[in-house]
């Protein structure tokens, strides 16, 4: 899977994008956060308040838990503030 | 039509744009947003946009559509910027056209209240001590944002 930041999530982790291989652990977006939270002091700051960090997968916004597999592209990323 | 880009725009460029050759057009509403110098009683020096790729261009195309569906538009336009911008440069144009003034200048209201709370845009500001803070979400713009989305707004 392709995981992609933006903004302050980009800035803390120091990482636009990465490559996660899929698994079956990971087979969800709940279950991807929860393993984001065990990855480390920056991942574990980054996701410790999901109020303000939206998901996106293959480019559209999602809520709830949502299915994943291998193609996907999954983008984490604050409350947008454009215009 | 959308467009997402570094550079500025000209708003009477676009506009010729969409008129030129036609008559049947009765109403132009254009909405240019700017780089202003202060934010929540700070002082702002600069502006830098970041974007999705992509999902950017998506998101404002459905934004877009749903305009055309709810309002009589003959024309559209939404162009966005990103990257870096001084103060007073424009960061966004929103262009509606329509036979009379009502759904342009709807349409054109509606179009940057949804823009602003659904298209993948953060803004980061500078500031003259030299720092940088991303902007944050704001409960007015969610709130101009919902009111598209009560039925009694909706065009039977």
């Amino acid at each position: 899977m392709k995981v992609l930041y933006f903004a302050w999530l980009k800035a803390k982790l120091q990482m636009n994008e990465e490559t996660v291989p899929w698994s079956k652990e990971l087979g969800d977006t709940d279950s991807l956060v929860r393993w984001m939270k065990s990855r480390g002091p920056a991942f574990a700051e980054v996701f410790s308040d999901l109020e303000v960090v939206r998901i996106a997968v293959n480019q559209e916004y999602i809520t709830g838990n949502v299915t994943l597999s291998e193609n996907d592209e999954v983008a984490f990323f604050p409350p947008v503030t454009g215009g | 039509m959308i467009r997402v880009q570094r550079d500025i725009f000209d708003v009477g460029k676009e506009i010729d744009g969409l008129t030129r050759g036609r008559t049947d057009i009765g109403a132009i509403v254009s909405f240019i947003g700017l780089v202003r110098d202060f934010n929540d009683g700070a002082e702002v020096t600069g502006l830098s946009l970041e974007h999705y790729p992509g999902m950017t261009e998506k998101e404002l195309e459905k934004i877009e559509k749903e305009a055309r569906e709810r309002w009589e538009l003959q024309e559209s336009l939404i162009i966005h910027r990103h990257g870096d911008m001084s103060l007073g440069e424009p960061i966004v144009l929103v262009i509606t056209a329509s036979p009379h003034r009502k759904d342009a200048f709807e349409a054109a209201h509606f179009l940057m209240d949804w823009l602003k709370t659904k298209a993948p845009f953060w803004k980061r500001e500078m500031n003259a001590d030299g720092q940088e803070n991303w902007v944050k979400e704001r409960e007015g713009d969610l709130m101009a944002a919902n009111r598209w989305s009560s039925k009694t707004n909706e065009r039977s």
